[in-house]
């Protein structure tokens, strides 16, 4: 459901962690994790007299990014300079790309088709830059409003960022969050960028009721927060609006922790980057053939990934969905697919319990230890009635966190299901006898029977097989209606 | 004063026969410096002879196990705003008196590669803002031939050094005059080479698309040995010009002056106007001497009187970007920052760090690039450069150099310029055009008005080093003024 007025647009800056070094000089880009200011170079810390040198693999990945939103290209790379003043920018300028006279960003104009509620729905690409991710300051006695001073770590300065502005087609939190992971499996899809490693997906939201005053929401982290913080806003502007306010311009920050919106400055003008051409960055020319081998370079993306499952596997859209729009699962999906053939049943696995899993465990997919393999195993295992689809649910955990084997699991627990009819039938006996007047009534009422296998599965913990178990209760029974 | 006033390219020679001979030389360099240097007032920092020594001694190892070194132990002087790896490098600037670079530029690679030494940083007007060496945040430097005047900026103290004789070569970097007017000033020689020949890795910007390191010399066939050094291709600096190959420039020139080619030369009239009276006369003198054998033309290009406001708001532009880095954080001047927010940090740092002139300029700078005044400064200026690039790329078309004044005034007394802005930027009129249209321009000594030296410039298309070369050399024929000795 569109609500009414509502505004949206969104500015995604994504980290190109596939590449091996950095925007502009050769630092490597596995900053996370490093002692602060480690990883850098006369370069990357803007020493007096450095000269920026592009990564021509950075602009490859860019005009990927480019063509799989169906933007229009550029004829040439432009870099500019975006003038102001912090400390975690080491030349007091950002290193980017601008619409302007003598300056054009590397595209514009491109779209994102993506389904909501069962309805299609574009969103315009307004353009795309590329452009040097600042360093990062640090506040080691509070955070930003507490400290008491903070700290300043090159080692991301320089890093290459993606800025992937879109225009304001967003209506609702919903919206947004199916734009971002469609977008988000897209990059994944071409190779380009790992969301799961920290910082490396960053999303400002501009979003405006009613014609109010346009809200921008810095830096927030993951598209759960995207949705979060924009239901914040949603909601925080309109009880403006309900007790007679005016909602102001201004730029606000999102608090993770506590899942609000906290005012950073009123913008009453458009700050004035001073943007200029960078004099040491000589446009480079995008030529036909260079867009040619990026073109013929392109890996499948999403759109066409989910309809060559629906045709190879036999799924149906909205499975193959759900697996390609988590590009990670989507592959597993189909490591699994190479060893196991009920292509469904996979699918069902992943897309209910085991991404329950994954996610209650808040694991990123490098942390997920179940490999294919012990995937196909665990499927095996149930098809053959070794495991029933109760200890499948069990273990898979297990698989999961700790990448057990299933086989190596239920002897361990002594999981496996007993279909031994000699041993259930002294349980079923056994419970019978125990519980007589159950066992009555269920002469008469057929749902009395369902309590008798239920006792003799506690029992069993699980483990008794639950068709020949629900046959040996209806024997018994009828040997004590013959005895009676 | 044996080997002060030899040429480099003679003293390599010798350094090949004997080359404990270097020993000797640096000794004499040094000597020199000794008795001149409170006069002149050259150097920001020397690095300590003994240093010195210990780098010359590798160089004569290598020269005993045979290797060629082009610049075989030869001395010079680097303007102050080139990195040179653990030797401070201050721009003649508070800001960063104290910094001393982790890198040197790529300049200074290939002359230490080529066996040459660095002797210490020369004085220049703080970060190249200057036509007098006078903004530099510590002190002035002397005119050799007259002390009482300036030497020209703002590579002046690499000027005044060759000029003293306090070194043999220099290397200096020329945003719109800044090699040339210096060596215009001390009767010596200094080329700016094409824009792009030179790698700037390592020259702290000033204005990026005008800056250009090079050479400096007594005579010309020095500046040609210099420049052989350091022109050619580097992978660190995106305006270098690709594919360029190491060229000998002094044996191209050499080749040249035996072939004698008859040169056409232009006079642009329009860049002679507001020539003094006396600069003109020996300047004339020396070209219809030169025209007597080759072929001389005067050409009007109006246009040419937009170049100088045009080059200062480029320039400016530029400055206010490239000197917004120096905020205190990481290197340069500090101050204290407990219990103080950045701004009032930076404010401070700049406050105090950047002299008058440079604060200027990142002021007008600033202003001309900010929204709604961008159109009417800044790109104005692109077009103005855009036109003349055309105009002149025309010109070259029938021409092979431009003859023209290098400064159309002689060196004026030290604090007779600096206190008139118009007149000061106005002495740059010859010479910001060819960092303008990216062309290599080369000034020699044309003679002497009232005692104080006068410069005939050369200009050319992108490229034409070894022409101009050609022709300086053959003013230095007509003159016999090279490898002078001013009465110090």
């Amino acid at each position: 459901m569109a609500e009414s007025g509502v505004k949206i647009g969104l500015e995604i800056h994504v980290q190109l962690t596939a590449l091996k070094s950095k925007l502009f000089c050769s630092c490597p880009t596995d900053y996370r994790g490093k002692p602060p200011n480690t990883n850098i170079c006369p370069v990357c810390l803007g020493l007096p007299g450095v000269l920026p040198v592009v990564n021509r693999k950075a602009i490859e990945y860019a005009i990927m990014v480019a063509l799989a939103l169906n933007c229009k290209l550029s004829n040439k790379v432009v870099f500019v300079r975006k003038h102001y003043f912090y400390p975690d920018l080491p030349k007091n300028y950002q290193i980017s790309q601008y619409d302007g006279i003598g300056s054009t960003p590397l595209c514009r104009d491109g779209y994102l088709q993506i389904r909501v509620n069962g309805k299609n729905k574009v969103v315009r690409i307004r353009r795309i830059n590329i452009e040097e991710d600042p360093g990062r300051l640090t506040y080691p006695t509070g955070d930003i409003a507490t400290s008491r001073y903070s700290l300043v770590d090159y080692n991301r300065s320089g890093i290459a960022l993606l800025e992937i502005v879109t225009e304001p087609d967003i209506h609702t939190p919903q919206e947004a969050r199916a734009f971002l992971t469609k977008l988000v499996s897209i990059l994944e899809h071409l190779g380009i960028t790992d969301i799961s490693l920290e910082g490396a997906f960053r999303v400002d939201a501009n979003i405006s009721i009613g014609g109010g005053g346009r809200v921008e929401v810095k830096n927030i982290g993951s598209i759960k927060d995207v949705e979060r913080a924009l239901s914040y806003e949603i909601l925080r502007q309109r009880s403006i609006v309900a007790k007679g306010g005016v909602v102001k311009r201004e730029t606000r920050h999102w608090d993770s922790s506590k899942r609000i919106t906290v005012s950073l400055r009123v913008k009453e003008t458009e700050e004035d980057y001073r943007y200029f051409p960078d004099p040491d960055l000589p446009p480079i020319t995008i030529s036909d053939e260079l867009v040619k081998q990026v073109m013929e370079r392109m890996p499948e993306l999403p759109d066409h990934r989910i309809k060559r499952f629906m045709k190879q596997y036999g799924l149906d859209e909205y499975r193959a969905t759900v697996l390609v729009m988590e590009k990670w699962l989507a592959d597993l999906f189909e490591s699994v697919a190479k060893l196991y053939s009920n292509y469904k049943r996979i699918a069902d696995l992943l897309i209910t319990d085991f991404m329950r899993w994954v996610n209650e465990f808040r694991l990123t997919p490098r942390d997920v230890k179940a490999t294919p393999q012990v995937l196909a195993k665990l499927l095996r295992l149930l098809d053959q009635g070794v495991i029933s689809i109760k200890i499948v649910k069990e273990i898979l955990p297990e698989i999961i966190s700790k990448g057990v084997d299933p086989e190596d699991y239920i002897k361990k627990k002594r999981l496996t299901r007993i279909a031994d009819e000699e041993y259930l039938r002294n349980i079923v006996r056994e419970i019978i006898h125990k519980n007589r007047k159950a066992a009555l009534d269920a002469l008469t009422n057929p749902r009395a029977i369902n309590y008798l296998i239920g006792m003799v599965m506690k029992q069993t913990r699980g483990r008794a097989d639950p068709s020949i178990t629900a046959k040996l209760v209806r024997e018994e029974l009828a040997r004590l209606k013959e005895e009676k | 004063m044996k080997y002060i006033y030899e040429p480099a390219y003679k003293l390599v020679d010798l350094f090949h026969q004997e080359p404990d001979k270097i020993f000797d030389y640096i000794d004499a360099v040094f000597n020199r410096i000794k008795s001149v240097e409170s006069k002149v007032k050259s150097y920001i920092t020397l690095r300590s002879y003994d240093s010195v020594l210990k780098e010359a001694e590798e160089v004569v190892l290598r020269i005993k196990k045979g290797e060629h070194l082009p610049l075989a132990g030869i001395l010079i002087a680097v303007k102050d705003n080139i990195s040179t790896r653990g030797l401070r490098t201050t721009c003649a600037s508070r800001i960063l008196e104290n910094y001393v670079p982790p890198y040197d530029a790529t300049v200074i690679k290939m002359i230490k590669e080529a066996g040459g030494i660095v002797v210490g940083k020369t004085n220049m007007d703080e970060f190249a803002m200057g036509s007098t060496t006078e903004n530099s945040a510590f002190f002035p430097t002397h005119n050799p031939w007259d002390l009482t005047r300036v030497p020209g900026g703002s590579s002046g103290g690499s000027a005044a050094a060759i000029s003293a004789g306090e070194t043999t070569l220099a290397l200096g970097s020329d945003t719109g005059g800044s090699i040339r007017c210096p060596a215009a000033f001390t009767a010596t020689v200094g080329l700016k080479p094409t824009y792009g020949l030179v790698s700037r890795y390592g020259l702290i910007a000033y204005a990026s698309s005008l800056d250009q390191i090079g050479p400096m010399a007594r005579n010309v066939h020095d500046v040609a040995l210099l420049l052989s050094i350091i022109a050619t291709h580097d992978s660190l600096d995106s305006t270098s010009i690709p594919r360029i190959q190491r060229c000998n420039f002094l044996m191209e020139l050499l080749d040249t002056m035996k072939k004698r080619p008859r040169l056409k030369i232009a006079l642009v009239r329009e860049l002679w106007k507001g020539v003094e009276e006396d600069v003109g006369k020996v300047l004339h003198n020396v070209l219809d001497k030169l025209c007597s054998e080759h072929m001389c033309e005067e050409v009007s290009i109006p246009i040419v009187h937009y170049a100088l406001p045009a080059y200062y708001v480029i320039a400016m532009a530029e400055a206010s970007s490239n000197l917004a880095r120096y905020d205190g954080v990481r290197y340069g001047l500090s101050t204290t920052k407990e219990g103080r927010n950045w701004i009032e940090v930076f404010s401070e740092v700049r406050s105090k760090g950047f002299g008058f002139e440079v604060k200027k300029r990142i002021a007008l700078g600033a202003f001309i690039l900010s929204a709604g005044y961008q159109e009417q400064y800044y790109i104005r200026a692109l077009k103005v450069r855009r036109i003349l690039k055309v105009e002149f790329d025309k010109l070259f078309t029938k021409f092979d150099v431009i003859a023209l004044p290098t400064m159309p005034i002689k060196p004026p007394r030290l604090g007779e310029a600096i206190t008139d802005p118009i007149k000061l930027y106005s002495m740059d009129i010859d010479t910001v055009l060819a960092n303008m249209i990216g062309s290599p321009a080369v000034s020699v000594p044309a003679g002497f008005a009232n005692a104080l030296p006068v410069a005939v410039q050369f200009m050319g298309k992108p490229l034409s080093e070894t022409t101009l070369l050609y022709a300086a050399s053959l003013i230095e024929e007509i003159t016999k003024l090279h490898d002078l000795k001013p009465p110090l």
